[in-house]
């Protein structure tokens, strides 16, 4: 089995599996039901100042469900911690000392004011946590008091908070991103310059989930009023892939640590924040979902895929950062179409009549008065549709056309790369 | 059925009766219905559509579960079958929808379309609610013959498209076979009736019980009175094995028993025999064995004169026949049935042998297919005893149009005879609104 210990910021815990700063880690108790369970680490829910806020006693959450009652996305409105500080100091106390091998980590809400934090971070820190993490990213309730997400969204005062927070601090500090922004690379930039030891993203989306439509209110409501939420689960991982990348290949930020965090869920997911640049990972929805229990498979899928592909932890680390690119940058001569393995077809059609509504009309309905369904490369663009929407794996693939004609355009395919930056069609190329 | 020391009623309790005859397949529950829903992979031009007789939109009423609109999903169903609640519990999906649906190549196992149907629609019969609006009046007057599923199509399509009815229904009650011939444990709770009401509440649509063709209204009487006339009078009568002992007492039509089966209350109080034999291999044999064995009868022996795969009873009959104790004997064919006043047992010649085989009968049941009643019905064309008509239900005859059961090509299911009845409908109106 591979080694998946890990080391980040020089916090060690034996995967690199972290629960996230949410509900799963506001007490003791549940922190010591992960840890039985075998996660690395936590990070604690987030602290903030005495008194505490104070949470709403109706539903604070609610899912975006595929029809088989799978939740794919949960909505949330719980604030940071609204228990007494003290009581939350007491049991990470216990916790890092009962628990010497793990990641404790305090996720922490301030103040936009220095004093605060100088006043905080040495109390907490005297617990024995391994590091902060600053919640720069949480988009409702403590956004409206000036905190969260309304600090993440101004580089200028994350990078002032986290001044604040390192020269408090002696332990690591990584900042919390919020994905509510046009782009995770100036706030992740902001970090650095304030001396951030590594960020974290990304933190929940700005959301309502849907209406009742019975009263035709917003749904969920506390007595009959509702707010937005924050969004999270699976169907947002693809969104923190982007901004997970888009930091890790960024000239400027590439060389900050990165801690993934969004809709892991399985191994794979894992694989995806490794892959494209972050050195371990926050779970929160999945667990949420359904319990501790997941990291078992976390552990055994993440070591048995190392395995198989003969790298360690590390190596896995940033692997796929270099494939990703602008979009000017794309080769324009390569050339695919689709295949349909007429074996596996079990002829449903979908393949057919996306091409046909919405795409390219390249995939047929009936040859030689048969139901049959096959790719026209004279009209196929290898989009790709088909192969997204095909309910059978691996029955419909792309193959690269690399000579002759391509039947559809009847341009000679040329091996040579050819992108829109140098694309005749484009006024600005660049020319010698 | 004439009872003797052999044949009597109450070898089971009414309890344990009703546990036999309890809802073959038990609706779904919401939950069940949305997962089963999610499994349909909404094809193109779907291929369940297809083998549909008349053709339900079923992806699009499975996407109507899947999005909380089974109003909509009810209205799917029931424009194209006015009896997708009975066709939900009878239809033999096995052979149908669910034959050719996609999963069967992907994994062997069809989406459950029946069951979906079933979902969609009790909802609609509960409540009663109409979907349907009637065309303003044509002041046109169809005369229909025969109450069952053809009949009660072109009925409701009829008066769906502005016309009046008037049904001549030879039995007590309407819904024909629905009402008389399907077996007991397809459609409980009366489910026949509610369907019947539902389709008559549509309005335009008279209904004359006891008014058999030949006896208490004529053919020509028909033609020269309305407008139109639509023949659903099915296969009356049943076909005679035409061998000895035929008419000692034990010997009885499938379809009788069955029919006196459905209009009874309280099945345990109904004769059962000792030991059943049932001549035949469709589906009305296998539903007198059935039902038999779930009577309380020890033994209930089906014989047919081919194999298996000749018999028009599906797979799925078969298995449920042998499940619930039922043997099936194939390949022999009846030469004598035995018994001084009443049966004690049939002979058969085994097929392909010079051997006989013999079996104790206390009661006999024939179910080799029915035939045409006459009924003054020679002025049309017919081949086989079945009314020949062409692709619009049309006979020989113009103003005269048929279908279900009667006519060639009625493959004596439901569905079809649906489908003929609306076929006939949509025929008949632009006839008339042509003329």
């Amino acid at each position: 089995m591979a080694d998946l210990r890990s080391e980040f910021l020089g916090i060690s815990s034996p995967n690199p599996f972290w629960l996230a700063s949410a509900p799963p880690t506001d007490k003791a108790y549940n922190v010591n039901r992960a840890f039985e369970a075998g996660w690395g680490g936590v990070v604690w829910k987030t602290l903030g100042e005495d008194p505490s806020v104070v949470n709403v006693s109706g539903p604070r959450y609610s899912a975006l469900y595929s029809n088989e009652r799978r939740v794919i996305g949960l909505n949330n409105i719980e604030l940071i911690t609204d228990r007494p500080l003290q009581t939350n100091l007491d049991e990470i106390r216990q916790i890092k000392k009962d628990w010497p091998d793990r990641a404790v980590v305090a996720s922490v809400m301030l103040p936009m004011n220095e004093a605060s934090w100088a006043k905080y971070l040495p109390i907490i820190e005297d617990t024995g946590i391994d590091g902060f993490e600053l919640n720069f990213g949480c988009p409702h309730g403590m956004s409206e008091r000036g905190m969260g997400a309304a600090v993440g969204q101004v580089p200028e005062y994350i990078q002032m908070a986290t001044e604040w927070a390192k020269k408090a601090a002696s332990v690591p500090v990584i900042v919390k991103l919020t994905p509510n922004v046009a782009t995770a690379v100036p706030p992740a930039k902001a970090a650095l310059d304030g001396g951030a030891d590594a960020v974290s993203l990304i933190n929940t989306i700005n959301s309502i989930m849907r209406v009742n439509y019975d009263t035709l209110t917003m749904y969920p409501t506390t007595d009959g009023m509702g707010t937005h939420g924050g969004y999270c689960g699976e169907a947002v991982k693809p969104i923190a892939l982007n901004m997970v990348a888009e930091i890790a290949r960024n000239a400027e930020t590439r060389l900050i640590p990165i801690s993934g965090i969004g809709g892991i869920s399985d191994w794979r997911d894992a694989v995806d924040f490794l892959a494209l640049g972050a050195s371990n990972v926050q779970v929160c929805t999945a667990a949420m979902v359904y319990g501790f229990k997941i990291i078992d498979d976390l552990v055994d899928g993440l070591s048995t895929f190392l395995d198989s592909k003969q790298l360690s932890l590390d190596q896995l680390v940033g692997k796929a950062v270099p494939s990703v690119t602008d979009w000017q940058y794309l080769n324009l001569n390569y050339i695919e179409k689709a295949v349909i393995d007429q074996d596996s077809c079990i002829k449903c059609g979908r393949c057919h009549v996306v091409c046909e509504d919405t795409s390219h009309q390249a995939i047929t309905h009936t040859v030689n008065g048969e139901r049959h369904f096959e790719v026209m490369n004279d009209e196929c663009v290898g989009c790709n549709l088909c192969v997204s929407v095909c309910p059978v794996d691996n029955c419909i693939s792309m193959e690269r056309l690399t000579a002759g004609n391509d039947p559809r355009t009847g341009a000679a395919i040329s091996g040579e790369v050819l992108n829109w930056t140098e694309h005749s069609n484009n006024p600005m190329r660049k020319t010698d | 059925m004439t009872a003797n020391n052999q044949i009597k009623s109450g070898r089971l309790s009414k309890a344990e009766v009703e546990e036999n005859f309890s809802d073959l397949h038990p609706p779904l529950t919401r939950s069940e219905a949305l997962i089963e829903a999610d499994r349909c992979y909404f094809c193109y031009d779907a291929p369940c559509m297809t083998a549909c007789p008349t053709g339900i939109d079923i992806p699009g009423f499975i996407q109507g579960i899947r999005s909380d609109n089974l109003r909509g999903s009810a209205h799917t169903i029931l424009r194209e079958n006015i009896m997708g609640g009975m066709c939900a519990r009878v239809c033999p999906t096995e052979i149908l929808c669910e034959e050719a649906c996609v999963r069967n190549t992907h994994e062997e196992k069809p989406v459950e379309i029946g069951l979906l149907q079933r979902h969609a629609t009790d909802p609609i019969f509960k409540s009663g609610e109409q979907l349907f609006e009637r065309a303003a009046s044509s002041g046109k007057k169809i005369a229909i013959v025969g109450g069952g599923p053809a009949g009660l199509s072109c009925a409701h399509r009829l008066a769906v498209l502005g016309h009046d009815v008037v049904v001549f229904n030879r039995d007590d009650k309407l819904g024909g076979l629905n009402e008389y011939g399907i077996a007991a444990y397809k459609a409980i709770d009366d489910f026949a009736q509610t369907e019947v009401d539902y389709i008559l509440s549509i309005g335009g649509i008279e209904v004359r019980n006891n008014s058999a063709l030949g006896s208490e209204v004529e053919l020509a009487e028909l033609v020269e009175a309305y407008d139109a006339v639509f023949l659903g009078v099915g296969l009356a009568n049943s076909n005679a094995l035409g061998i000895d002992g035929e008419d000692l007492n034990g010997v009885e039509n499938a379809i009788e028993y069955i029919a006196e089966l459905r209009q009874t209350n309280d099945m345990s109080t109904l004769p059962v025999g000792r030991n059943v034999v049932v001549i035949g291999g469709g589906m009305t044999a296998i539903d007198v064995a059935v039902q038999s064995k779930r009577l309380g009868a020890e033994q209930v022996n089906m014989v047919y004169r081919r194999g298996p795969e000749k018999m028009s009873a599906s797979v799925f009959e078969q298995a449920l026949a042998q499940t619930s104790g039922v043997n099936i004997h194939h390949w022999a064919s009846p030469v004598r049935i035995v018994g001084d006043d009443h049966v004690t047992g049939i002979e058969f010649k085994l097929e392909g042998s010079d051997e006989a085989m013999h079996l104790n009968a206390d009661v006999v049941f024939k179910a080799i297919g029915q035939k045409l009643h006459g009924g003054g019905l020679d002025a049309l064309a017919s081949e086989s005893g079945r009314f020949v008509v062409d692709a619009d239900q049309k006979t020989s005859v113009q103003g005269i149009w048929a279908g279900g059961d009667c006519v060639v090509g009625g493959d004596d299911l439901t569905v079809s005879a649906v489908q003929h009845g609306k076929i006939a409908a949509i025929s008949i109106d632009q006839y008339l609104r042509n003329s």
